[in-house]
């Protein structure tokens, strides 16, 4: 291991700016939300019990710090209310990611075998979505889902019900709102991982007898691997913390974590359990960000 | 290629476009619908756009939401770019690891996290919310997606180029300015234009962040959208749509004669 060198006058400069607003507006705020995690609730503004004021000393720091309290915690884990918002958020992402990922395979590997000079414009086209608003996309499916909506409407012209199926403010409205959002990016990586491999290695499996199916399983998939890893990751971590798509799409049996924790901060102004939902959260997400990290920052390229 | 799989693969292309844009379509063509209702059309007509241009609330809105957008994107450029270059120059410097690290988190980190932390730091430190906090936000947000773009930029940027020009006498930031910075000036700009449009569209944070009299855009049309469809929400949001597409069409556009102008 090298000895770490010392950054120039220069340098410091440069990293100043971006090192503080990091640490202001970032690293200290996630502190404080685990500070206030392990607050009292109060009814008064700012709704928790503040800690360590600098007027208050050592010993007013102590005093303090016995107030520090796990209550936040407790709720999280007897009320029902949350152990429920987090189970189904979890299930719900998890769904949605498989559904996102059969969606998008097929679609990537169409857009990889396409001719050459096609690709770039389908890619361009598949991707492009990406740049118009969230909140406008997942608006749009609310006229087509609703009870008198338009995929109800056409199903009962072509005769195939009778009856509006139920969509609107199911968990189902959420997890099609979600595999649309999010399509870009499951499609992306494993585009990128279907459109590098080597052709002449479906050639020569196919020449040792494989059937194109076999080639797929035996070729195909194994070295997409990477892609569809990178894609199940983008949209399983931002689907659990989802706020807008259970929001406009969900009912009450969709209570995702990143709705009660709004209802909480919003309505009932309950911050040291917001807080603590919030921490509990990103716990939970620590194992497939850190996969993420992993995957994305490989060590042999950044050396970080 | 097998004809099956010609046809696999045009069925596939087929329905997943339609997938991708079959609803922001419909969208658009319910904006020019006379009828109030989603599914009776009314004939063709552009009153809900005329509406739109009347309501003042929803016309300050878009004006702080692009106020907002042009400069926390701005600051975010410039912020990411001292980060990136850092990133990628200065070594093995002592915290690194933190520093990239906190870089990165905005790009994983649920939004109602970062929004709920950033709110409790501005109650904590009695700072009132408005624009300024709105922006804050919005920089603290999109400045980890300005730095990734920008890294990848500065590690394909040849380093042997600007100690050429250091042997020739610049000093070290005139060569950074003068030799690296016009060959990542197409980064500079997708990075800008990145941060742009994710700080225009963002609602969670800037729910959050912001206060009374700078309510941005998105918030505007989330609370009406609560209340269910509205003909005057598809007009604004084809208006976007349609800035979107004219924006990705002309870029691809100067992208190509750029191209051709090159050989």
């Amino acid at each position: 291991m090298k000895e770490a060198p010392r950054l120039t006058r220069g340098q410091l400069l440069v990293l100043l700016a971006p090192y503080l607003w990091i640490g202001a507006f970032l690293l200290a705020p996630l502190l404080l939300i685990l500070k206030i995690s392990l607050s009292q609730s109060v009814l008064a503004r700012p709704p928790y019990r503040p800690l360590f004021e600098l007027a208050d000393g050592i010993a007013g720091l102590w005093s303090k710090a016995q107030t520090l309290t796990l209550d936040a915690y407790r709720t999280l884990f007897t009320d029902s209310l949350y152990l429920d918002a987090y189970i189904s958020s979890l299930t719900i992402a998890a769904i949605a990611t498989l559904v996102t990922l059969l969606v998008a395979y097929p679609f990537a590997l169409a857009m990889a075998r396409a001719p050459a000079n096609w690709r770039p414009f389908l890619i361009g086209l598949a991707a492009a979505p990406f740049w118009t608003s969230f909140l406008i996309r997942v608006y749009a499916w609310i006229a087509l889902l609703k009870d008198e909506g338009l995929i109800n409407k056409a199903l009962i012209a072509l005769g195939m019900i009778d009856t509006p199926i139920e969509m609107f403010a199911t968990r189902f409205a959420v997890i099609v709102g979600i595999v649309y959002s999010y399509l870009p990016f499951m499609l992306l990586p494993i585009y990128a991982a279907l459109e590098r491999q080597d052709p002449t290695l479906r050639e020569a499996s196919a020449d040792l007898g494989a059937s194109p199916f076999e080639t797929f399983l035996r070729v195909t998939l194994p070295l997409s691997r990477e892609g569809v890893i990178a894609g199940v990751l983008l949209v399983f971590i931002p689907a659990v913390g989802e706020f807008v798509i259970p929001d406009l799409l969900g009912g009450s049996d969709t209570l995702m974590i990143g709705r009660t924790l709004w209802n909480d901060f919003f309505a009932n102004h309950d911050w040291p359990t917001a807080s603590a939902a919030a921490v509990v959260l990103l716990a939970l997400l620590i194992a497939p960000l850190v996969a993420l990290e992993r995957l994305r920052y490989d060590p042999k390229k950044d050396g970080s | 290629m097998s004809s099956s799989f010609r046809a696999f693969q045009g069925v596939i292309l087929l329905a997943g476009f339609i997938f991708l844009y079959a609803p922001i379509v419909i969208l658009a063509a319910m904006s020019f619908n006379a009828s109030r209702l989603v599914s009776v059309w009314g004939g063709f007509s552009t009153q809900w756009y005329e509406a739109l241009f009347d309501n003042e609330q929803l016309m300050q809105s878009a004006w702080i939401s692009l106020l907002d957008a042009t400069i926390s994107s701005c600051l975010a450029t410039i912020l990411g770019l001292l980060a990136a270059v850092g990133l990628a120059r200065f070594g093995a410097f002592r915290s690194r690891l933190l520093f990239f690290g906190a870089i990165h988190a905005p790009l994983v980190l649920p939004e109602v996290v970062l929004g709920l932390a950033l709110l409790s730091c501005f109650v904590a430190l009695g700072v009132g919310r408005g624009f300024t906090t709105l922006v804050i936000g919005h920089v603290t947000f999109t400045m980890c997606f300005t730095t990734v773009a920008l890294l990848a930029a500065i590690r394909e940027c040849d380093p042997t180029l600007e100690e050429a020009a250091m042997d020739l006498g610049a000093p070290p930031l005139n060569a950074f300015l003068l030799v690296a910075l016009p060959q990542i000036a197409p980064a500079l700009a997708s990075a800008f234009l990145l941060a742009f449009t994710l700080a225009l569209d963002d609602l969670v944070i800037a729910s959050f962040a912001t206060g009374p009299g700078a309510t941005t855009l998105p918030m505007r049309i989330y609370s009406q959208v609560r209340l269910g469809v509205s003909p005057q929400i598809n007009a604004i949001s084809t208006l976007l749509l349609g800035m979107v597409a004219v924006a990705m069409g002309g870029g691809a556009l100067l992208m190509r004669l750029a191209g051709r102008r090159r050989r």
